[in-house]
């Protein structure tokens, strides 16, 4: 194992690269929920003003990413690395709106944990000193999603209990050297996880197992207990999965000390219809950008973990009947 | 990769924390909305047989002027939270046809008209139009050969 590794499977960043500045665009259901002030733009027209839905997710990226350099004041030239990803086919999303800015680009693909997956591989990079700056950006928007996965938007279907709804939005994180405090301490790079779960209206029970194994494996390698965070931030595990973690973690012999939060859980006000809560990779992605990250800043929460998870199917695996495997990564990020 | 003995000692585990659907507010609601529906199919077929027409006919005029209400209910997008209260209340009558058609009608219409709409309006209902037609026929061969 090289240096920087920790235990089995947790990284170590002897840089400590620093979150620098988080920009969050969400849409008008998620701007409606009880973060819905936090959030840097709330759009009103989930089209935002495009043809397709498609395109309107692909300017909540571009829109997202260019927000950012304003707010750090930066340009395009001063970022070494973009990486970004998304649920459509192909990461179109990222991937045609990072035509849009002249930086080397990596797309990735984690499904829901993909902002997780990119905040590590930026530290990884910036800590590596490939990189001074790189951003990390994850987007999904409700309809696209809801079409490529599921059905037609206005066909008439009932969701099971379990179902969760896919946040509309984009959440870009700028990551780089410097002394500025919150800092990126570890992260632990989840292994695949299939439990054998079907569902795919129940993403929930797939992933948590998932959350489950890298949480454990994170404790594990850094002899560490739920405890010593003050918050465990999950990104979709929603109403269901939270509840699943919890035994699961009990089992493992690591109970989450009721400092445990879900961002698809927590992101709608309670009277909105979305079942077991909100989905999708933007609900870390905007949660911690735009509810935890400043709540960091202002010093109120110094040490989270947080744990992006995604289910790695398809429509067409789930027309083929196969399980869906499910990843979790965890990245420890603390005010030092 | 976790074995089939631990993914369904998993399943059980997870079972447990499944909230239940609401089966029977599920059935009344569905009950309620497919009975309204099928209440104005009726008031509309009543009003087509006071003009006269036959029976038949007034049928099938019931028929047009429902799946047309359906269709514009799912244009105007109410169709759809109309089915989140009555389910297969909504999905069964001829209304739920239309809204399977219309929905994806508007759904790959960015996909082009020929391609996207077109192509995929059936893509809900193209099952129900297959098998309908088979267990027509098959239903249509077993009446020939008892009765002839």
């Amino acid at each position: 194992m090289a240096g920087k590794f920790v235990g089995k499977q947790t990284v170590t960043f002897s840089s400590t690269p620093s979150v620098l500045e988080t920009f969050s665009i969400v849409g008008p259901m998620e701007g409606r929920g009880p973060w819905g002030s936090e959030f840097d733009t709330v759009i009103d027209d989930e089209k935002y003003g495009e043809k397709t839905w498609e395109k309107a997710e692909r300017k909540l990226v571009i829109e997202a990413v260019s927000q950012l350099l304003a707010k750090s004041k930066l340009q395009p030239s001063d970022i070494d690395f973009l990486l970004a990803g998304d649920l459509l086919n192909q990461i179109t999303s990222a991937n045609f709106a990072a035509a849009a800015f002249p930086i080397s680009f990596f797309g990735l693909y984690g499904a829901c944990s993909t902002i997780a997956e990119a905040m590590i591989l930026a530290a990884m990079l910036v800590d590596g000193d490939y990189g001074e700056k790189v951003i990390a950006a994850a987007s999904s928007h409700n309809k696209s999603v809801e079409r490529q996965y599921r059905f037609p938007i206005e066909l008439g279907v009932q969701r099971p209990p379990t179902a969760q709804w896919t946040v509309t939005g984009c959440g870009s994180i700028l990551l780089g050297r410097g002394d500025k405090s919150p800092k990126v301490t570890f992260a632990t790079v989840g292994k695949v996880v299939d439990m054998g779960a079907k569902d795919s209206n129940d993403m929930g029970s797939a992933m948590a197992p998932a959350a489950a194994d890298t949480l454990t494996a994170h404790f594990r390698d850094l002899a560490k207990n739920p405890s010593d965070y003050d918050l465990i931030i999950t990104g979709d595990l929603g109403k269901v999965g939270s509840s699943i973690l919890a035994e699961l973690m009990e089992q493992a012999g690591f109970p989450l000390a009721g400092n445990h939060i879900d961002c698809g859980a927590s992101i709608y006000a309670e009277d909105e219809d979305v079942h077991a809560g909100g989905s999708g990779c933007a609900a870390l992605a905007v949660g911690f950008g735009s509810h935890f990250y400043p709540k960091m800043l202002r010093g109120e929460v110094k040490k989270v973990l947080l744990a992006g998870t995604g289910a790695l199917h398809s429509p067409l695996s789930t027309q083929q009947n196969e399980t869906i495997p499910c990843i979790c990564h965890a990245v420890a990020i603390e005010v030092i | 990769m976790a074995n089939k003995s631990q993914q369904q000692a998993y399943q059980q585990l997870a079972k447990k924390h499944i909230p239940k659907p609401d089966y029977l507010g599920n059935s009344l609601r569905a009950f309620l909305v497919g009975g309204a529906i099928s209440a104005l199919g009726q008031g509309v077929t009543n009003f087509y047989l006071s003009t006269g027409m036959a029976e038949s006919e007034a049928g099938a005029y019931t028929a047009i002027t429902m799946i047309f209400l359906g269709a514009l209910l799912t244009g105007l997008g109410i169709y759809d939270n109309l089915a989140k209260i009555g389910g297969a209340g909504s999905a069964l009558p001829i209304t739920g046809f239309a809204n399977t058609i219309v929905s994806a009608a508007m759904d790959f219409k960015s996909e082009g008209y020929v391609l996207g709409m077109a192509a995929q309006m059936y893509k809900i209902a193209g099952p129900v139009i297959t098998y309908g037609v088979t267990s027509a026929i098959l239903a249509g061969l077993v009446k020939w050969l008892l009765w002839g």
